[in-house]
């Protein structure tokens, strides 16, 4: 048994760690999170240059075609380091799209434009309030051309396609649902950037009138694939959560060991370790979720929609859990614009809803374990 | 990443297989499989002796303590190996667990501290279950903070003299022979005047008296000692270095990985898949939905965190420090879900009586038995303590008995 990353995995995430930790200081974030710059052009340059944004794309399309253990290992230095690029949008969700259900011509157009940082790409699936659901999607496509509205749309604002989810059919079924590519720059989309809780990652609101769209994949099989993406975006984001995860126990852990208080480092209180015990306890879970989905992910397996919404919860809560703690821990220094907390706490929060909440997720983990029951 | 076994796991895998096919007690089979925590007694047959009678088998044909060299009764072999046994073994590994303590801590301190001609004669018998072992730590003054004991021995010619009590010893009653911390000189500060023996439960002076728990169970004792005369041959490890003694016993305790700690998961989901409510089957109930999946990703977390150090064993690594949650989360997880299966069952519940009460009352004694698994082997808190300081390299807590001589420590709080 290996269930592990292997030698040459690890290389690849201390490749990431390094590369962050120099080209993405929380200085960096910032300048986004300030609202000086949409996202950091130069930092995602130098990710294309890494090989890092086509590292599951394969080589034939202009990647590096390393596959998706390697790109685990990265998103969770993204996620570590809150990069403030489009990273999760272009590459978990259109470039998996792409790769999933794009025909030879459409992969050729985008791919090789994700890799080399040209390109940047989103899924626009959700209309408001709510999670994926076919009854959901009312923006309509017909005869080629979208009308509708979708918000939140993840770094809608600055991508150059979208993958966009609409509506060809009324039959109450999934079938109704089909996949179109929208280029974001040929008119027809109107973009209006919308306010959120973590401005490093822009979320937009994008008005398609009489929009040109071509399809993704086979009319009526929209949703279908939909899900698979989902899945595979699921993993991938445990593993930024992961990231993040663990950048915040450090955290924590390290003020412990330098604020002194009643005379003594605070670390050494219990009430304090047990608070980061159990930050370490929910970190370790969500890893251990997390690389069972990698394995799932890596290999196509059955066990893959069982393996994404169980690391998706897990890494969701611990993410949370974290952050939040990293917080108390700081005390009123946790509470304030210039200490880094709140960064993690906002980004920890994004993530637990933008692929769509907890309670969807905990439905869907429960639905799939019933089904793998019933085989 | 993979799942798969090298080839030697294979074959190793095959062979043991093979073998507990062939001669594993298979009328216990079902019994084993679906007993749960609180309640793992064999209906019309004794377990120790069924399980006595397992172990000895095992060790005939040279599979008892595989990790154990083979001239202490065990068959040498690595870690990973251990951990396919276990495997493989599955339900059965649950009639292990009146050998555990003494495999797992009184063996391995044995090893390290014993005289030779003293592992060749107690060892043996010990991996093949014909005598069991319990460890005598725990004191009324001293749990969480052991090394507070106040057990004595004293010094007469070639013997020392035990005169005290402990607590809390599981098997004692069934046991032959215990590893046993004392103190030894209470005019120094408390880690440093302790002492390790080990000792023939049937000395003269010996008194075991059942301890009846909250569950209404007797697993675990109190165990008196009067004049209780231990010789000096089986004093283990210097005078006054028992602390350092008992560090080795108890980091044998956090080695043993792999061998599955109870969640009450599987028992909650299957119990939900069948279950109706007042408006529908319960596996459809949107928060029982939401509990269940919290509890399946928490029990899923600690399965493939053990595969995690598993694969370490199996490249021959030292496992990360990661398997110290296992009891920390199997051990509040199993009582919150006893407590919902319950509130699940609605007034009835309350009962508890293998006729009346739903699954004749399996999540009834698992809320009863659970409150000890926050406290056996290291409470909640003390585990939350050795992750902050051993993992995470925060400070160790402030002790104000560190440098008072034993003697000195308060013994009361409020007067």
């Amino acid at each position: 048994m290996n269930f592990d990353f292997s030698d040459e995995q690890k290389q690849m995430r201390d490749a990431a760690r390094k590369f962050l930790a120099e080209k993405c200081p929380p200085k960096a974030v910032r300048e986004v999170l300030d609202g000086k710059a949409t996202y950091d052009k130069a930092l995602w340059k130098g990710l294309a240059e890494m090989g890092f944004l086509g590292v599951a794309i394969p080589e034939e399309f202009g990647g590096a075609g390393a596959g998706h253990l390697e790109l685990c290992v990265i998103a969770e230095e993204m996620g570590r380091a809150l990069a403030p690029v489009p990273f999760s949008s272009t590459v978990y969700l259109a470039a998996e799209a792409l790769l999933l259900a794009g025909s030879d011509a459409q992969k050729q157009k985008w791919l090789p434009k994700i890799a080399s940082g040209d390109a940047s790409g989103t899924l626009a699936l959700f209309e408001g309030k709510g999670n994926p659901s076919p009854q959901a999607i009312k923006l309509s496509a017909s005869g080629g051309t979208l009308n509708g509205v979708k918000k939140p749309v993840p770094d809608g604002a600055i991508a150059d396609f979208a993958v966009v989810a609409a509506r060809t059919g009324s039959t109450g079924r999934d079938a109704d649902i089909s996949l179109f590519l929208v280029d974001l720059k040929a008119g027809g989309v109107e973009v209006r950037s919308l306010t959120n809780i973590d401005p490093t990652h822009g979320q937009a609101e994008l008005t398609f009138k009489n929009c040109k769209a071509e399809p993704l994949g086979a009319a009526g099989e929209g949703w279908g694939i939909l899900t698979q993406v989902l899945d595979r975006a699921a993993v991938l984001m445990a593993f930024e959560q992961v990231g993040g995860s663990d950048r915040a126990l450090e955290m924590g852990r390290d003020y412990a060991l330098d604020r002194i208080a009643f005379g003594r480092p605070i670390g050494s209180f219990q009430a304090v370790k047990h608070i980061l015990a159990d930050m370490y306890v929910s970190a370790t879970l969500a890893r251990s979720n997390c690389y069972y989905g990698a394995w799932a992910l890596s290999t196509n397996a059955s066990e893959l929609p069982e393996a994404a919404a169980a690391a998706r919860i897990s890494a969701t809560q611990a993410f949370q859990h974290c952050s939040k703690n990293n917080m108390q821990v700081h005390g009123g220094m946790g509470f304030t614009w210039e200490f880094d907390c709140h960064m993690y706490y906002r980004r920890a929060n994004a993530t637990a809803v933008t692929l769509g909440s907890l309670s969807y997720w905990e439905d869907q983990l429960i639905d799939r374990m019933r089904k793998k029951n019933a085989a | 990443m993979n799942f798969d076994d090298t080839p030697q796991e294979a074959a190793f895998r095959a062979e043991a297989k093979a073998w507990i096919g062939a001669n594993a007690p298979k009328q216990y089979e079902e019994e084993l499989r679906k007993s749960s925590l609180g309640r793992t007694v064999l209906k019309g047959a004794n377990i120790l002796e069924v399980a006595k009678a397992w172990q000895k088998k095992k060790a005939d044909a040279g599979w008892a303590c595989l990790h154990w060299p083979k001239e202490y009764g065990g068959r040498g072999s690595s870690p990973i190996e251990r951990v396919i046994w276990q495997q493989e073994e599955g339900p059965f590994g649950k009639l292990s667990g009146m050998f555990i303590i003494g495999h797992g801590m009184c063996g391995p301190t044995m090893m390290a501290f014993a005289g030779e001609e003293e592992k060749r004669k107690y060892l043996p018998p010990l991996a093949s279950g014909e005598k069991v072992w319990c460890q005598l730590f725990s004191e009324p003054a001293g749990g969480s903070d052991v090394a507070g004991l106040r057990t004595r021995a004293e010094k007469q010619g070639d013997d020392w003299i035990i005169n005290g009590q402990k607590i809390w010893t599981s098997g004692a009653h069934y046991s032959d022979y215990g590893i046993l911390l004392t103190r030894t000189d209470p005019n120094v500060a408390k880690h440093k005047g302790l002492t390790m023996f080990f000792l023939d439960m049937k000395s003269p002076g010996v008194e075991v008296r059942p301890i009846k728990q909250a569950s209404g169970q007797s697993d675990f004792n109190e165990v008196y000692f009067t004049d209780v005369k231990i010789p000096d041959s089986q004093r283990l490890g210097a005078v006054n270095d028992g602390w350092n003694v008992s560090l080795t016993t108890l980091m044998n305790e956090r080695m043993s990985i792999g061998a599955g700690v109870s969640t009450g998961f599987p028992e909650l989901f299957d119990f939900c898949n069948s279950l109706m409510l007042d408006d529908g089957p319960a596996i459809e109930d949107r928060n029982v939905r939401s509990r269940l999946a919290n509890y399946a990703v928490k029990a899923s977390g600690l399965k493939y965190t053990s595969m995690r150090a598993i694969s370490a064993l199996s490249k021959g690594d030292r496992p990360g420090p990661e398997n110290s949650i296992g009891k920390l989360v199997a051990g509040s997880m199993v009582q919150e879900v006893a407590m919902y299966a319950l509130d699940l069952q609605g007034a009835a519940g309350v009962l508890s009586g293998p006729e009346d009460a739903e699954i004749a009352g399996k999540f009834q004694a698992m809320l009863l038995r659970a409150p000890g698994t926050r406290v056996e082997g290291g409470t909640d808190e003390i585990m939350r303590n050795i992750i902050a300081e051993r993992v995470l390299g925060l400070p160790g807590d402030i002790r104000v008995d560190k440098d008072v001589p034993f003697n000195k420590i308060p013994t009361k709080g409020r007067a």
